[in-house]
């Protein structure tokens, strides 16, 4: 019977853990569907961004009120978790704050962790104002209704209830620290809680007990739910953000790039020596031939699909869009969100499956439709909004691709400039001969 | 341009079997448009009176491709490209400098990987060497003390993190230069860029460069300058449209360092 609590102490750990590696298996499966693209280069720059942008959140504290806050939160929700390892220790052998042998230094660390926890607290609720009170607008645009708005406000209710059941365990702990109760050895200070300890005063040892293991449980209980949530969740970012920074493009961000497969047919046609009228070579006509450009999540890379899980819904990018702004449906903070919406369905899809089967959906029409895709500048400004370094231009970009050259469904002024270009060499119906008429005028 | 200026092109050079020190790509809008081809005859006074040895493509230039590219085709994009490079590897071209921050961007990032590597320069980074080297001189003469605002183009700046070589050339010409609330990486584009120059915008609320108009406006500039004749164009058309064309001239750097010095 004594083993009980450590039998289900376990249990729970074991699933929660289980479900959630199996998600996010799930979720590196996905990724892994998109095309190749080679990013082992640089490594020393890469682990130089990494640091920088996600473990140093430099690009968060552009905008220094949001860009702070966030800071305060994320270091408080890394140092609390080094609790998580006494906490998981007493949850299996069954011991109490098995810690606390460290003296001085434990006293420190508990007082360290209370003291991030009412910063998280009060950060959390100022975030929520922002959200729901001040209504900030680009947490309310067009693409927030529904899930995406609750997922914003259940994380902060989560990361509140967390923080409170930890302060409420610490409070009980210490109030039975006092009454000299067995097992609940005087160890750590406690320089928030005392101030809630004495609601406690005059209630029994038995009804203190279940107060303290009440929220002992509720939070660990409470942590492995909201590890399991990241996953349905734009919070799976504190992960993500690392191998996101990472596996960014370094290049200029003005270089697109060169798409290979029509290097080749350039090459090709470019070249003098070749037989126009030659048999396609054997293995050639075979396979497919290659689709140019993205209507799906499939002809995407895994960077961009990564980027995808990555997002968190911020909507700095949309916020400094030029088409955004002025009204247009564009929005690039959208482009992100389907392209996890449709890849999550291709993946649910693939389990259903064995492999994917066509469902009449994809990307393009379905979820992101050309009247966005036609409004992007290609100025970067999302990009360079953007504070775990994503890239939605990146995925127009591909989708236009898609509709120019598989399609030909490029509005008819941009085919009009596309053939003044091919008949003429410039984008205006001007002849090539007259190109140096302006230094005679 | 009341009288011309000689501007030799890459085929007299070779005829002669020299080599200049720098191609001058006019661009598209350069050649053909009628404002901008005030700002090429601009930088073309200028590198005449900084003794520079340039020549220009004249008929063997075409398109670079950027807003075929911008519009999803790539394969007009690399026809270009390969047809351009084949022409500047003939005549073993090494630098070049273009008052176009498209034609900048593509010709140094995206010509390397189909064979075309030059050292490529926008040209307020090329007159701001000339000044360096001694060879350029930047007076404020008509411009000094007027109050002037910089619009960053998207290609000069966010992608190319060039922000400085403009302004420090202002900055020789004794302005006072005065920011706009969004600008170096937090500039606005002003809604030419991504081939939308070429078609009409999607609907919305208004136009983007009515936006950046704004912004600018905000600055209570006498002059907008910019450093792109898309740009220009852009802002320009923002400026007639605010009703303010008769207090506010929107003028290339290249302009505002030759109409400085009378040329
Ligand atoms: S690149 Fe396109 S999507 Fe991104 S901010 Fe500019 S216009 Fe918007
Ligand atoms: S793409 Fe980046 S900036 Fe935009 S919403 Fe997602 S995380 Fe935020």
């Amino acid at each position: 019977m004594q083993y009980i609590p450590n039998i289900l102490f376990v249990i729970a750990l074991v699933a929660g853990v289980g479900y959630f590696a199996k998600n996010i298996r799930k979720v590196i499966r996905n990724i892994r569907l998109g095309k190749d693209v080679d990013r082992t280069d640089n490594k020393n720059e890469r682990l130089g961004n990494m640091v920088r942008i996600a473990l140093g959140q430099s690009k968060m504290v552009r905008r220094p009120i949001a860009g702070i806050l966030h800071i305060l939160v994320y270091l408080g929700f890394i140092i609390i978790n080094i609790e998580m390892l006494e906490i998981i220790i007493d949850g299996i052998i069954g011991t109490h704050r098995v810690f606390s042998f460290l003296g001085g230094f434990y006293d420190f660390l508990i007082g360290t962790f209370e003291l991030l926890a009412i910063t998280v607290l009060a950060v959390v609720i100022i975030f929520w104002v922002r959200r729901n009170v001040i209504k900030i607008k680009r947490f309310w645009s067009a693409e927030m209704k529904g899930w995406p708005k609750s997922d914003g406000d259940l994380i902060l209710y989560f990361e509140m209830v967390l923080m409170t059941l930890f302060l409420v365990m610490n409070a009980a702990d210490l109030q039975l620290q006092q009454l000299g109760a067995a097992h609940y050895v005087e160890a750590g200070a406690y320089p928030v809680s005392q101030y809630i300890a004495p609601f406690f005063e005059g209630m029994s040892t038995a009804a203190l007990i279940m107060v303290e293991r009440t929220a002992w449980w509720l939070h660990i209980l409470g942590i492995l739910v909201f590890l399991n949530y990241l996953y349905f969740s734009k919070h799976l970012h504190i992960l993500l953000a690392f191998p996101n920074t990472y596996y960014a493009d370094l290049k200029p961000k003005g270089q697109m790039d060169n798409l290979a497969s029509v290097t080749k047919e350039v090459m090709l046609m470019m070249d003098p020596e070749a037989d126009p009228f030659a048999a396609p070579a054997e293995e050639e006509s075979d396979a497919d031939p290659e689709k140019f450009g993205a209507s799906d999540v499939l002809d995407l890379n895994w960077v961009q699909l990564l980027n995808s899980y990555t997002c968190t819904e911020c909507g700095r990018c949309t916020s400094e869009c030029p088409a955004n702004q002025t009204g247009k449906k564009l929005s690039p903070r959208k482009i992100m969100m389907d392209t996890r919406d449709r890849l999550q369905e291709v993946g649910a899809n693939i389990d259903k499956n064995g492999s994917f089967v066509d469902d009449g959906k994809q990307l393009l029409n379905d979820y992101i439709t050309t009247e966005e895709l036609w409004a992007c500048t290609s100025c970067n400004a999302c990009v360079e909004a953007c504070p775990v370094s994503i890239s939605p231009l990146s995925i127009i970009l591909d989708m236009r691709r898609y509709l120019v050259m598989e399609q030909s469904a490029a509005p008819t002024d941009l085919n009009n400039m596309m053939s003044n270009i091919e008949n003429n060499g410039a984008p205006w119906p001007f002849n090539q001969m007259d190109r140096l008429n302006w230094s005679q005028e | 341009m009341s009288e011309t200026v000689k501007v030799p092109t890459m085929a007299e050079y070779m005829a002669e079997g020299k080599k200049p020190e720098v191609l001058f790509w006019v661009g598209c809008a350069g050649s053909f448009d009628d404002r901008a081809k005030k700002i090429t005859k601009a930088f073309v006074k200028l590198l005449h009176n900084a003794n520079v040895d340039f020549a220009v493509l004249g008929t063997e230039e075409s398109c670079t491709g950027d807003p075929a590219k911008r519009a999803g085709n790539e394969f007009l994009f690399q026809m270009q490209a390969v047809t351009n490079i084949e022409v500047l590897n003939a005549y073993e071209i090494k630098k070049v400098v273009t008052a176009c921050p498209h034609c900048f961007n593509t010709l140094k990032n995206e010509y390397p990987a189909l064979g075309g590597a030059y050292e490529v320069m926008h040209h307020t980074q090329f007159l701001k060497s000339l000044l360096d080297e001694g060879r350029l001189r930047v007076q404020g003469g008509k411009f000094k003390g007027k109050r002037i605002t910089f619009h960053d183009p998207c290609y000069l700046g966010r992608a190319n993190n060039v922000y400085e070589a403009p302004r420090e050339l202002l900055q020789k010409l004794e302005v006072e230069l005065v920011e706009m609330k969004r600008a170096k990486r937090n500039g606005l584009c002003c809604g030419a860029g991504g081939a939308q120059m070429f078609k009409e915008p999607e609907p919305g609320q208004k136009d983007v460069n009515i936006e950046r108009t704004e912004d600018a406006l905000q600055t209570k500039p006498e002059i907008i300058a910019a450093g792109c004749p898309f740009c220009n164009t852009m802002m320009t058309d923002g400026v007639k449209n605010k009703e303010k064309e008769d207090s506010i001239e929107v003028l290339d750097v290249a302009e505002m360092i030759a109409n400085a010095q009378d040329l």
